[in-house]
C-alpha cells in the first residue's frame, strides 16, 4: 500500500504499468470479441495477399431438392407416344416422364405442371412458358455440350439458375437510353448500383450481350508514345470495374480469385480461375444472344401473376454471372445434378445414331 | 567527439527507466541507455536475419528481396525458418527495436524535463505496425496475414489486400486516414513555407516575426492558428493519420468481410435519401 500512501508523484514504473495493464485489457476484450469470426483461404504464394476472407456466420445454403428415383426404361420413345415432343423425343417415355417430374421440382414446385402446360392438353404450346421451357431445355443441352470449358465438371441443370423458383432470382434488363438533361441526368451511374458502388448500372448490355472490350488496363508501366488520349476512357474503365464487382459479388469472391492485382491484365500472374471466367463471359454472351434475348418475341408483357415480364425496352429477361452462381464460387455447392439426368448433357440422338454435335 | 556549445547542458544524469546509471552514458553524440542497447541488439539481429533471408532467397535485387510470412495453414503457431519462421523472428526483432526506441525517447524526455510528446507521437507509428503484423493476424487467426518484408512484395500485398474488399477507397476509415495524411502535408507545407519566408527576407530587410506570419495567414486564408498552435495541430494531424491507417486495416477482415462499397448501405436507410 505504500504506493498509494506515499507523497509526491506516482513512481514512473507504476504509472506505466497501469497504462500497459489498461491497454492489454482492452486488447484482450477486442481479441475475444472478434476472433473466430472469419475463415481465410490462401490462393497464392504466402505473403502475396492472394486470399479470401469470409465471415463464418454465413447462412447455410438451401438443401437441394430430392432427385427423382431412376426408372427402368422401356422401349417406347416419347416422340412416338406423346404429341409435339420436339426436343426430348428420343428419350424413352419413362425417362421423359422422370425428367418432367424433376423439372417441376426444380422450377415450379409450388405451381406444378400447369405452370408450363395447358389444361387443354399437355401437347398444346400454351401458355408461353411451354415455349420458353422448351428453349431452356435446349439451352441447358447447349451449355453442357459446348461450354464444358466453363461448366466442367459439374455441368448445369434447370436448378442451377431456378433454385425452385419459376423466375431465377438474378436476371437483368437493358436500361432505357438516358435522355434526361441537366440535374436529373445521372449518366447511367451515380446511384447505388452493382455492389453498392456508384459506377455504371447497366454493364450487362455492353459486356454480356454485346462483345464490348472489357480489357482496359495498359500492359506497359507508362503509355506508349502516340497513344496518350487515344486509349479507353475513364468511363469505360469504370464500366469494367463495375462488371468485375458484379462477377465478384455473383461468385462470393474478391478480385484475387482470378487476378494478382500487381497487374490485373497479365495472364501469367493470374490464377487458373481467370481462364474459366473468360470462357464464362463468352458463354453468357452466347446464351444471351442466341437463347434468352430472342424469347422476347414469344413472351407477353406480363407474367401470369401480373408482374412485368419484359423489360422497360421490351427486352426479355437475361442472364449474368449471378443467375447461375447465386453468390457461390461453384454453383449449387459444386454438386453435379446433371449426372443424374444425362439427357441434359446434349441433344439426345435417335436410337442407333450418335449424338449430333 | 566535438560537442556543440549548448549541448553540455543537455548531458544530464538520471531520468532512466531501467538500469539506473549503468547505461547512462553517451557514445559520441548518441545517448545510450538500457533501451539504446536493446534497440541496437534487436535492430542488428533483425537486419542480419533479413540479409540471411536474402542470401538464402532467389535474388539480390534490392527491389525484389522479400521475407514472406508463413502460410495461413500454420495459424498462430511457429513456422519453419525458411517457410515464414524468419519473418516471425524478424517481426519480433522489429517490435523490440521500435518499442525500445520509443522508451529511449521517454528516457531522453525525462532527462531533459520535457513532456512525453515525442514518444507519444512515435508510438502511433509503432501502433500502426503492431496492428498490421500482430493485432490483425491474431484476429484473423494466422501470422500469414502479416505483410511481407520487401520493397515490391509489400506493395503487392497492399494491392491484393485492398482488392479483397473490391474497392478500398470506400473504406470509411481509409478515407479518414488519407484525409489526415493529405492535411498533414498541407499543414506542413504551409508552416514550412511561412517559416522559410519569414526567416529568409530579401536583402536589406529584417527577419519577420510571428505577428508578421499571423497577418500573412489571416490575409490569405482568414485565420492563423499561431506559432504554438501549428505544432499542436501538426501532432494531431500526424497521429490521426497513423491511427486511422491502423483502423482501416484492422477493420478489413476481422470486422468486415464484404466489399467496402456495401458498408455504405446505411446511407440508403435515411428517409428522403437523395441518392436512393
Amino acid at each position: 500500500m505504500s504506493i498509494f500512501k506515499q507523497k509526491g508523484p506516482t513512481p514512473v514504473l507504476v504509472s506505466y504499468a497501469v497504462w500497459i495493464l489498461l491497454g492489454v485489457g482492452l486488447l484482450h476484450v477486442v481479441l475475444f470479441w472478434a476472433m473466430n469470426h472469419t475463415t481465410s483461404v490462401q490462393a497464392g504464394y504466402r505473403g502475396t495477399g492472394m486470399q479470401t476472407i469470409t465471415a463464418t456466420n454465413k447462412p447455410a445454403p438451401a438443401p437441394l431438392p430430392a432427385v427423382v428415383a431412376p426408372v427402368e426404361a422401356g422401349k417406347d420413345l416419347a416422340k412416338d407416344v406423346y404429341l409435339n415432343v420436339q426436343v426430348l423425343g428420343n428419350l424413352k417415355t419413362e425417362e421423359f416422364n422422370r425428367l418432367m417430374e424433376q423439372i417441376t421440382a426444380w422450377v415450379s414446385p409450388k405451381e406444378g405442371c400447369f405452370y408450363c402446360h395447358s389444361d387443354q392438353g399437355l401437347d398444346v404450346d400454351q401458355p408461353y412458358t411451354k415455349v420458353v421451357s422448351r428453349r431452356m431445355i435446349e439451352m441447358t443441352q447447349f451449355i453442357n455440350a459446348n461450354w464444358t470449358s466453363h461448366t466442367q465438371p459439374s455441368g448445369v441443370t434447370c436448378y442451377t439458375c431456378h433454385r425452385g423458383k419459376p423466375v431465377p432470382a438474378n436476371i437483368w434488363y437493358t436500361e432505357p437510353a438516358n435522355t434526361t438533361v441537366g440535374l436529373g441526368n445521372d449518366a447511367g451511374q451515380n446511384k447505388p448500383s452493382i455492389g453498392l458502388t456508384a459506377m455504371q448500372r447497366d454493364v450487362f448490355t455492353p459486356f454480356l450481350m454485346n462483345a464490348n472490350q472489357i480489357r482496359v488496363e495498359g500492359v506497359t508501366s507508362l503509355p506508349k508514345k502516340g497513344t496518350v488520349g487515344k486509349g479507353p476512357t475513364l468511363q469505360s474503365t469504370e464500366a469494367t470495374y463495375s462488371l468485375m464487382v458484379h462477377i465478384s459479388k455473383a461468385l462470393g469472391v474478391n478480385c484475387t480469385h482470378c487476378h494478382n492485382t500487381q497487374s490485373t491484365a497479365d495472364w501469367s500472374l493470374s490464377t487458373p480461375q481467370r481462364v474459366t471466367a473468360w470462357h464464362g463471359l463468352n458463354m453468357i454472351r452466347a446464351i444471351n444472344t442466341e437463347y434468352l434475348a430472342p424469347l422476347a418475341s414469344v413472351m407477353p408483357a406480363k407474367r401470369l401473376d401480373g408482374s412485368a415480364l419484359l423489360g422497360p425496352t421490351g427486352d426479355a429477361p437475361k442472364a449474368n454471372c449471378a443467375t447461375c452462381h447465386n453468390g457461390e464460387n461453384k454453383p449449387v455447392q459444386g454438386v453435379s445434378l446433371v449426372e443424374t439426368f444425362p439427357e441434359l448433357k446434349g441433344p439426345v440422338a435417335a436410337p442407333g445414331k450418335t449424338a449430333a454435335k | 567527439m566535438a560537442m556543440l556549445s549548448f549541448e553540455r547542458k543537455y548531458r544530464v544524469r538520471g531520468g532512466t527507466l531501467v538500469g539506473g546509471d549503468l547505461f547512462d552514458f553517451w557514445v559520441g553524440p548518441f545517448y545510450v541507455g538500457f533501451f539504446g542497447v536493446t534497440t541496437f541488439l534487436f535492430a542488428t539481429l533483425g537486419t542480419a536475419l533479413i540479409l540471411l533471408g536474402a542470401a538464402l532467397g532467389p535474388t539480390w535485387n534490392p527491389l525484389r528481396i522479400s521475407i514472406a510470412p508463413p502460410d495461413l495453414s500454420y495459424g498462430l503457431g511457429l513456422a519453419p525458418m525458411m517457410e515464414g519462421g524468419l519473418w516471425q523472428v524478424i517481426t519480433v526483432c522489429a517490435l523490440g527495436a521500435f518499442v525500445s526506441w520509443a522508451l529511449r525517447q521517454v528516457e531522453i524526455a525525462r532527462k531533459l524535463g520535457m513532456g512525453l510528446h515525442i514518444p507519444f507521437a512515435f508510438s502511433f507509428a509503432v501502433f500502426a505496425y503492431v496492428t498490421l503484423v500482430v493485432i490483425r493476424p491474431i484476429l484473423l487467426g494466422a501470422w500469414g496475414h502479416g505483410f511481407p518484408y520487401g520493397i515490391l512484395s509489400h506493395l503487392d500485398w497492399v494491392s491484393n489486400i485492398g482488392y479483397q474488399f473490391l474497392h478500398f477507397h470506400y473504406n470509411p476509415a481509409h478515407m479518414i486516414a488519407i484525409t489526415f495524411f493529405f492535411t498533414t502535408c498541407m499543414a506542413l507545407a504551409m508552416h514550412g513555407s511561412i517559416i522559410l519566408s519569414a526567416s529568409n527576407p530579401p536583402k536589406g530587410e529584417k527577419v519577420k516575426g510571428s505577428e508578421h506570419e499571423n497577418t500573412f495567414f489571416r490575409d490569405i486564408v482568414g485565420y492563423s492558428i499561431g506559432t504554438l498552435g501549428i505544432h499542436r495541430l501538426g501532432v494531431f494531424l500526424a497521429i490521426s493519420a497513423a491511427f486511422w491507417s491502423a483502423m482501416c486495416i484492422v477493420l478489413s477482415g476481422p470486422f468486415w468481410t464484404r466489399g467496402w462499397p456495401e458498408w455504405w448501405n446505411w446511407w440508403l436507410q435515411f428517409p428522403y435519401s437523395f441518392v436512393g
